[in-house]
């Protein structure tokens, strides 16, 4: 066994015992900060599968944002667990909900183990194909170009779940602003962070965007950059959220599928198919989605953590 | 010359797990918030520092060893306010425990 093989035995283990940590974790806040370890340690994981974009992802949206979204959500369940008021399953449920989960877990174990050793795989038509496209990395060509109608879609979720924030809210709220209002004098060493950190973090995101064509990146991890810029700087309480019924908010949040959507019709008019780009001009119609898409992705998943709004709108 | 390198690299990286133990060891043995915090910021400067030190001869080109040392640079800046913020937390709720 080599040293490598090694690591890799250690690292599934040390993923086994995080998630099972996760599971009987005392209180929602020790089993987030296990369910972010967990999530980071996927991340190396699959760049040991050489998945450098999923391990993007996975830290950036799996870990990062879910996690911030976990810990709010933590935060503001801390009154009623500490008080005792939570409903816990009887013994009987319990053992079943563990059976279940072991039974899925078994079969999806199951699957992975009985593939075959040369699995089913697109990747050789992915990459036949892959100069059509104008790009370099497969997965963006995956993505954008070979199952553009899912990826339209996976935005079209991240819109309903910014609507169904802030439906949460009370009707006098409705239309107000989400979150805490900017603070005269923010918390000296989160400003400070947001201050240096927010400027070189978005030139990370759009450079994670932009490389997205030829290597690991992408609209997805490039926004989610984005995003958690935005989320610190009004963590900070440098600045606050907008209100919700601001035009160019909604507009931002609707830009990446909306125009994704206009493409994939142009395509069934100039190009002779829905969601067809046409020769030669594919990769800069994929930049412009894509680009409009990091907007969108930029503006939703802040909205997601602050969460619906909870002051009433000014007129 | 390469034996020199991979010398410089193996003794760098060496000291940096070393750290990294160490201040593992700290995190889980020290017996109030404060003391684990002081154990943990050892890891993250000096241990990745001393890794990162180790891998700059071995990058492969200059911008590549640039990034090396901007990730160590955010790791300090993100590790110092972390503990910064845990620690003005642990001195509010007036307990050290």
């Amino acid at each position: 066994m080599s040293v490598l093989q090694a690591l890799d035995i250690c690292l599934a283990l040390l993923v086994f015992a995080v998630a099972a940590w996760t599971i009987f974790a005392p209180g929602a806040f020790a089993a987030t900060v296990g369910y972010v370890v967990y999530g980071l340690l996927l991340s190396l994981v699959w760049i040991r599968l050489f998945a450098v974009d999923v391990a993007l992802t996975e830290a950036a949206i799996g870990s990062g944002v879910t996690g911030v979204l976990l810990i709010g959500a933590a935060a503001r369940l801390r009154a009623t667990e500490s008080a005792g008021h939570e409903k816990s399953l009887s013994g009987l449920s319990r053992l079943l909900v563990a059976v279940l989960c072991v039974l899925v877990a078994l079969s999806l174990a199951g699957v992975v183990l009985l593939l075959p050793d040369q699995g089913p795989s697109l990747a050789p038509q992915s990459m036949q194909h892959l100069a059509e496209t104008g790009l370099g990395n497969p997965v963006t060509a995956v993505l954008i170009a070979y199952r553009a109608f899912d990826t339209m879609l996976e935005k079209v979720v991240l819109v309903l779940a910014v609507v169904g924030v802030w439906s949460l809210a009370a009707d006098r709220y409705w239309g107000g602003a989400p979150g805490e209002a900017r603070a005269e004098r923010p918390e000296p060493t989160l400003a400070f962070l947001a201050q240096i950190l927010a400027p070189l973090g978005v030139l990370v995101g759009i450079h994670v965007f932009w490389v997205g064509a030829d290597a690991p990146g992408g609209a997805f991890q490039g926004g989610a950059i984005l995003a958690a810029m935005w989320i610190i700087v009004t963590m900070a309480r440098l600045t606050e959220a907008p209100q919700t019924n601001a035009v160019w908010l909604r507009l931002a949040i609707v830009a990446g599928p909306l125009v994704f959507l206009a493409a994939g019709v142009a395509g069934a008019i100039i190009a002779g198919g829905f969601f067809a780009y046409p020769p030669g001009f594919a990769k800069p119609a994929i930049l412009f989605i894509e680009a409009f898409m990091v907007l969108s992705i930029a503006v939703a998943l802040p909205m997601l953590v602050a969460g619906p709004p909870r002051r009433e709108p000014r007129q | 010359m390469s034996l020199i390198v991979d010398l410089f690299s193996i003794v760098a990286i060496g000291a940096g797990v070393f750290f990294f133990l160490a201040g593992t060891v700290g995190l889980l043995r020290f017996p109030d918030a404060l003391s684990r915090l002081h154990a943990l910021t050892k890891a993250d400067n000096l241990g990745l520092g001393l890794v990162v030190l180790g891998l700059l001869p071995r990058s492969e080109s200059l911008l590549a060893a640039l990034k090396l040392v901007a990730i160590w640079a955010l790791v300090q800046l993100a590790g110092a306010t972390a503990a910064q913020l845990v620690g003005r937390a642990v001195r509010r709720k007036g307990t050290a425990a």
